[in-house]
């Protein structure tokens, strides 16, 4: 047959082809990577324009923009490029893209703590105590809190910049509906909280008495277990010296004490879409000093430390810091220009516009004592800055997400769902925590 | 009719061999012409393409494939980074990990629910929207809207249907389950499933709407005056009709179906109740994305993929997509 012999050869001829049309595209692959390469590290002496981003929060973007435009006024050559964060799933996914890509910014004013061991094992990270006064100007600003912040090696790859101490909002309308008083409500220990949620259920005043989010995302034990524990232990971390503290009698009571919200239906096991303290679902929330301006016109509401099970006093409790702090990257070519805006971004000055336009309270010590006017003027920011020394933060250690999610998981199952013995599983968490923390 | 035979012995010789026309470019031209064929230009325009496919499919899944096999994770450009060889050590982890075993065994439930209901329901469909005359276009126009709308969207409105006090449990009243649908461990995949088949349905429809047009009218009149009533003519003309059609559909669904992640991602907020709607691309993406560990997320992927191609074939031998 004729096409039985001409096919190898045809064979052979488009296989060639194939190869021709692959050498073409492999060479576009080429020069397209030649157009993309980049990424080289800067240097710490460099001095030049810079880009930072900042996060799309509307108030941080008019923070952001005044403070650029108040250095770039004064620098003009050493002008900053400023630009909200890419939009993506996180931002931490869309950093980790770009230190990856090498193409991050200088500075990134939005940096989570708990994405910090990642970053830094990607080499995406300046170490801030390279800098001649790194280790001087943070400790000197933050005081004893930037500890928390120290790699385990014991240097800074971030800025500690704000926090947003996480407090149990309350509205005092539905309280007052309730027959309960709502100057004083009875929140301090756990069994007054139980007592006032089942009182606001059983009024009917909201369905449930407080509905923080029961999904399963790593994040969300920082805004139901971590504040109540930092509360119930005065200010013990997830994880210190190197293992996990959570399966301790006090993370037990936290854990038995939400177990009970949540087998009484004093909290929703649902996801919800809108705001639940806002649309008056739920009477509590949790929450930091960014929801006052939110909930200003919205709710008539106060705000009080979470409960333990000894009782919490106000002047000594410890809650989840929320903070949001400032890395520097290491595909910036101009750090020292970088080192310079941060160290102005974190001024007195700065900081006091920053607490003035978002709220949000600068990772700076004695924070009522620098700002009398401000929180003069503005008494509901009061305790927020009071609280504001007393928090603790997401551990700087390896796999840190991985150990929140394991952490998350086994919340989910045995204090959500009710299913087992909490002991158990926080000690079975405890080991998975402690085998992650310990991976390199 | 006589027909130029060749004998397998014999080989026609190939244009390099043959002597070199004169002014022809000698062997230099044969040589290239061999090489690039007879339009040079053909490969140009075709390389945009091809690149595209190397950069975007076969690229991928490559370096997928190598990742599996190191300790990988993402580096800064110029990090100077250990990313050791570890063997099968990943799909070890992967397949010692209950959480992860869980997903690929949820998914499975997803695929058992969704790709036979997605196959059944647009084909019945697309033959009623076929036949109907009135309103064709409005009822075209709206099983193909939640295909275009963005999921975030539909998913807000499936929380609010689907939640204890919502639509679908104020209308079962005490036959409501508890917990609610998305909270329930045994509904929750389900729920989803229903959900997407919902979702994509408008595309399959179109899709057999299309193989419709290709059924002749003939056959059907053909077995009317033989006397086949309506049911008979959809199994016996319809369905073998839009055969190629359906295998298409079974392997679009299929493989959507395996990439499930938008809708556990978003609508039992990462997988819930205690992973019981978790799917392997969500693990992916806490495990690649969110916690570093994109070995272990490619392994998933390199098992999720060989999973898929089994199914695929399976589908293939079974509705006879030889004859596509």
């Amino acid at each position: 047959m004729h096409s039985s012999t001409t096919t190898p050869h045809r064979s052979a001829r488009a296989t060639r082809r194939l190869l021709a049309a692959a050498a073409t595209s492999a060479a576009m692959i080429v020069t397209l990577g030649a157009c993309s390469s980049g990424g080289d590290s800067g240097s710490a002496e460099g001095r030049g324009d810079i880009t930072i981003w900042y996060s799309n929060n509307e108030n941080e973007v008019t923070w952001g923009k005044a403070m650029v435009e108040a250095w770039n006024a004064d620098n003009p050559d050493e002008q900053v490029k400023a630009q909200e964060i890419p939009a993506g799933k996180s931002s931490e996914e869309v950093i980790g893209a770009a230190i990856t890509a090498g193409n991050a910014p200088c500075l990134v004013f939005n940096t989570a703590p708990v994405a910090v061991p990642q970053f830094q094992k990607q080499g995406g990270l300046v170490d801030l105590s390279s800098f001649e006064d790194g280790d001087s100007y943070i400790e000197a600003r933050t005081g004893d809190l930037s500890k928390q912040y120290q790699s385990e090696d014991g240097k800074f790859y971030q800025m500690p910049w704000k926090s947003n101490p996480v407090m149990l909002f309350y509205n005092k309308d539905l309280f007052a509906a309730a027959g309960l008083d709502p100057e004083n409500p009875a929140l301090a220990t756990y069994d007054e909280f139980l007592a006032t949620s089942r009182t606001l259920v059983s009024a009917g005043v909201s369905q449930y008495a407080i509905n923080p989010s029961a999904t399963s995302e790593f994040f969300q034990s920082w805004f139901d277990f971590y504040p109540a524990y930092a509360a119930e232990t005065n200010g013990t971390l997830f994880v210190e010296d190197g293992e996990a503290t959570f399966n301790s009698e006090e993370g037990v009571a936290v854990g038995e004490f939400w177990k009970t919200v949540y087998a009484e239906n004093l909290a929703g096991k649902e996801k919800y879409t809108g705001d639940s303290f806002a649309d008056g679902l739920a009477a509590m929330a949790s929450a930091g000093p960014w929801a006052v301006s939110v909930y200003k016109d919205v709710v008539n509401w106060g705000a009080v430390p979470f409960p333990s099970s000894a009782g919490t006093d106000p002047a000594s409790a410890y809650t989840f810091s929320d903070a949001k702090n400032v890395g520097m990257f290491t595909a910036c070519k101009n750090q020292a220009t970088a080192w310079d805006v941060l160290k102005f971004a974190t001024s007195e000055e700065q900081d006091g516009q920053l607490l003035e336009l978002t709220g949000q309270m600068p990772l700076r010590q004695d924070l009522p004592a620098v700002y009398p006017d401000y929180f003069a003027a503005n008494p509901a920011y009061e305790q927020f800055g009071d609280q504001a020394s007393r928090t603790v933060e997401v551990p700087q250690v390896n796999n840190s997400v991985a150990a929140w999610q394991a952490f998350r998981d086994t919340w989910t199952k045995s204090v959500i769902a009710g299913e087992g013995d909490v002991t158990d599983a926080f000690d079975a968490a405890a080991d998975k925590v402690n085998e992650l923390i310990a991976k390199p | 009719m006589s027909t130029p035979t060749v004998s397998p012995g014999s080989v026609t010789p190939s244009p390099a061999a043959r002597p070199a026309k004169p002014g022809g470019g000698g062997p230099r031209r044969g040589r290239r012409r061999q090489l690039l064929g007879r339009n040079p230009l053909g490969l140009v325009l075709s390389a945009p393409y091809l690149l595209f496919v190397l950069l975007v499919f076969a690229y991928p899944l490559v370096f997928a494939f190598y990742m599996s096999f190191h300790d990988y994770f993402f580096a800064a450009p110029g990090a100077v980074v250990d990313r050791p060889f570890v063997g099968l050590a990943n799909f070890q982890e992967v397949l010692s990990d209950p959480a992860i075993v869980r997903s690929f065994g949820n998914v499975g439930i997803f695929l058992l629910i969704n790709v036979p209901l997605t196959v059944v329901l647009s084909l019945v469909l697309a033959t009623a929207l076929n036949k109907i005359v009135r309103a064709r276009t409005f009822l075209r126009v709206s099983f193909y809207v939640p295909y275009v709308t963005a999921s975030v969207a539909v998913v807000v409105v499936w929380l609010f249907l689907f939640n204890s006090n919502g639509l679908i449990n104020q209308i079962l009243g005490p036959l409501a389950p508890d917990p609610a649908w998305l909270i329930n461990p045994l509904l929750a995949m389900p729920t989803i499933a229903i959900f997407v088949t919902w979702k994509q349905m408008g595309f399959f429809i179109l899709l057999y709407l299309a193989a419709l047009q290709n059924v002749s009218d003939e056959l059907y009149e053909a077995a009317a005056t033989d006397g086949a009533g309506k049911i008979r003519m959809f199994f016996s003309i319809t369905v073998p009709g839009v055969r190629p059609a359906t295998v298409l559909v079974l392997l679009l669904a299929t493989v959507t179906g395996a990439n499930l992640f938008t809708e556990p991602y978003l609508l039992t907020g990462g997988g819930g109740p205690n992973g019981a709607s978790s799917s392997p691309v969500l693990i992916m993406y806490q495990r690649g994305i969110e916690q570093g560990e994109p070995g272990i997320a490619a392994a998933i992927g390199v098992i999720l993929v060989i999973g898929v191609l089994i199914l695929a074939f399976i589908q293939r031998k079974v509705a006879g997509g030889d004859e596509s």
